[in-house]
């Protein structure tokens, strides 16, 4: 009897932590969607909460009134994210498949040159000194794509899942005259699909979510990805309506409050709502990793 | 023995050519973006002027590490780093396990999918939306908790000016972001395990708190461990992304929240002080590297199959 009553008393309660988990996840989110939905004078007067104190759309009508900087800044996101990610994991997989091969003579040398480098780094100012001032890339796309392009990280990853090719497959393919890299293209490649999925969609996300490259390296408005342009929304903002309240001076502001939150929600929205669906290639992924080492 | 070394050096270089071949732009990258930096650890030991460069910039011995340690910063930012680490990884493992062993009993498909995808969702999104939330939750004059404060009848706070305070707000803040997408790792654990050691437990008239003490917390052990000792190797780097964001350049909280990452950036984008940056960055990455060595050395011995190398 006492077992049963065990068993209900945990599943009830543990029902109850983890839904209130889920929702303390979720309510930040409601919050900034609440927020973005509120009239600007009920955000001066109550400020923001969960339930609109005056509902209206005019931020998102303000912020759609004058789209270009937008549509440019998920225009230069959208590029570095596709081409970052297709090119990076494509010699990333180049090297995970070399670097499993048997046949390759000098596999550990190179595993060993390429591991080093996630337990020792120069760090960030040697980096930023070498991007800026010997290879000259400030201000360009490249910028945005080659700090995260490579990682250790990932090849060690995609390796885990290169290696389920089976090698009788690739010997055999060996015996009938076809090249290392044919096989790659021909057999390696199609036959890992599912590891280029998951990888790629946790590359991907990596590159959404940079702010920190644009931060360091571009001052061009023109290249700001869109998650530096809603950094600098919200940071110019602040130290434009503090300036405007020490000042003393009572000028026509613009609805900078509710126009931060419909930023932040047309900077993640789309983002949340892909990635959601693509949800159960991040927990594969994460296995892989975490099970297999 | 016709062969010679160098005869089979070139051999073994002719048949793996197309190998090699295919490995070069890996190699490359790791050269230029990983090796080179290296040597710009000299920074550290110069004083850093535009004209002169990396290798042109007067040296200036340990003057750098001087100022750094004699300041005091190196302690302030070194206690920091460490701590808030420790507490964000203490605090986001213990309520993943507890997450996945709960999700793991539980039968009902539609509360566990729901708990799982919105537990993950923060996750998805980039610090700077980190930002936005807290700005939203403690802005003085229209944060929610002030607008709480206000229906309350109560004093609004300035949250930004107490120091105390964020020794909170950041733990809080990592586990939102990590404590979901942790669980997934422990709780694809906590599936691995065999149902027939569940089944017997039942027969045996285990209760849940001795099933979950005696076969899932022994099952996951190897896991916990392998992953704490993983992030204690990283403890001196981390979460840059979420301090910078939050707090950003909030001189009044440096004391409270000012870890290694930030300085250095600060010193990199506002100070323009590169030898000092250098300095504290070249002591992050060799303490950092101590401290790998050190988890590597446990997980070694606890877990073979996880180590590093």
């Amino acid at each position: 009897m006492k077992r049963e009553w065990d068993l209900l008393l945990f599943k009830t309660a543990g029902t109850v932590f983890v839904v209130f988990i889920a929702l303390v996840c979720l309510f930040p989110f409601l919050l900034i969607l609440a927020g973005s939905f509120t009239e600007e004078s009920a955000i001066y007067k109550y400020g923001y909460s969960l339930i609109p104190a005056k509902f209206s759309f005019d931020a998102y009508a303000i912020i759609l009134k004058t789209p270009v900087s937008i549509i440019r800044a998920y225009g230069v996101t959208i590029l570095v994210v596709v081409t970052g990610t297709s090119v990076g994991l494509f010699i990333t997989a180049m090297a995970c498949y070399v670097l499993s091969q048997p046949d390759f003579k000098y596999r550990k040398i190179f595993s060993f040159i390429i591991y080093i480098t996630s337990i020792f780094s120069g760090g960030l100012i040697p980096l930023y000194i070498l991007m800026v001032r010997y290879l000259h890339l400030k201000d360009t796309i490249f910028a945005l794509i080659l700090p995260l392009f490579v990682t250790a990280w990932n090849i060690f990853l995609l390796r885990n899942f290169i290696r389920e090719v089976p090698y009788s497959i690739i010997e055999s393919a060996k015996i009938d005259g076809a090249n290392e890299f044919t096989i790659f293209m021909k057999i390696v490649i199609p036959l890992s699909i599912p590891g280029f999925i998951t990888i790629g969609l946790f590359q991907a996300l990596y590159y959404w979510n940079d702010w920190m490259q644009a931060m360091l390296y571009i001052n061009d408005k023109n290249l700001y990805p869109i998650q530096y342009y809603l950094y600098n929304m919200l940071n110019s903002f602040q130290s434009m309506n503090s300036s405007f309240l020490s000042s003393g001076i009572l000028l026509p502001r613009i609805p900078t409050e509710s126009i931060k939150m419909a930023m932040t929600v047309i900077a993640t929205g789309p983002i949340v709502f892909l990635f959601g669906f693509a949800q159960k290639y991040f927990i594969k992924g994460l296995t892989a990793g975490s099970i297999k080492g | 023995m016709t062969h010679t070394f160098l005869q089979r050096e070139k051999r073994g270089f002719r048949e793996n050519f197309i190998y090699l071949l295919m490995l070069l732009p890996v190699l490359l990258y790791f050269f230029i973006f990983h090796y080179l930096p290296m040597t710009g650890l000299i920074l550290a030991f110069k004083k850093y002027n535009h004209t002169g460069g990396i290798f042109g910039s007067p040296w200036v011995g340990f003057d750098n590490f001087r100022f750094l340690f004699i300041s005091g910063t190196i302690a302030r930012v070194t206690f920091n780093t460490v701590l808030y680490n420790l507490v964000f990884l203490i605090t986001c493992q213990f309520l993943a396990v507890v997450i996945a062993i709960i999700l793991n009993e539980l039968k009902s498909k539609i509360i566990k999918k729901g708990v799982h995808s919105l537990m993950f969702l923060p996750y998805f999104v980039s610090f700077v939306v980190v930002g936005a939330i807290v700005y939203n939750f403690f802005n003085f004059e229209y944060g929610m908790v002030n607008t709480m404060l206000r229906a309350l009848g109560k004093e609004p706070v300035n949250v930004y000016g107490i120091p105390i305070a964020w020794w909170f707000i950041m733990p809080f803040l990592n586990i939102w972001k990590w404590a979901g997408y942790t669980s997934v790792i422990y709780l694809a654990g906590v599936t691995g395990i065999d149902e027939q050691l569940y089944e017997a437990a039942r027969i045996d008239g285990a209760t849940i708190w001795q099933r979950i003490r005696v076969i899932t917390i022994p099952a996951l052990k190897p896991l916990i461990i392998t992953i704490i000792l993983f992030q204690l190797g990283s403890i001196l780097k981390g979460q840059f992304e979420l301090f910078y964001n939050v707090i950003g350049n909030n001189g009044q909280l440096y004391n409270a929240t000012d870890v290694i990452d930030t300085y250095v950036f600060r010193m990199l984008v506002h100070n323009f002080d590169i030898g000092m940056g250098a300095a504290a960055g070249l002591y992050q990455s060799l303490f950092g590297l101590f401290l790998i060595l050190t988890a590597n050395y446990f997980i070694k011995k606890y877990q073979k199959d996880y180590a590093f190398f």
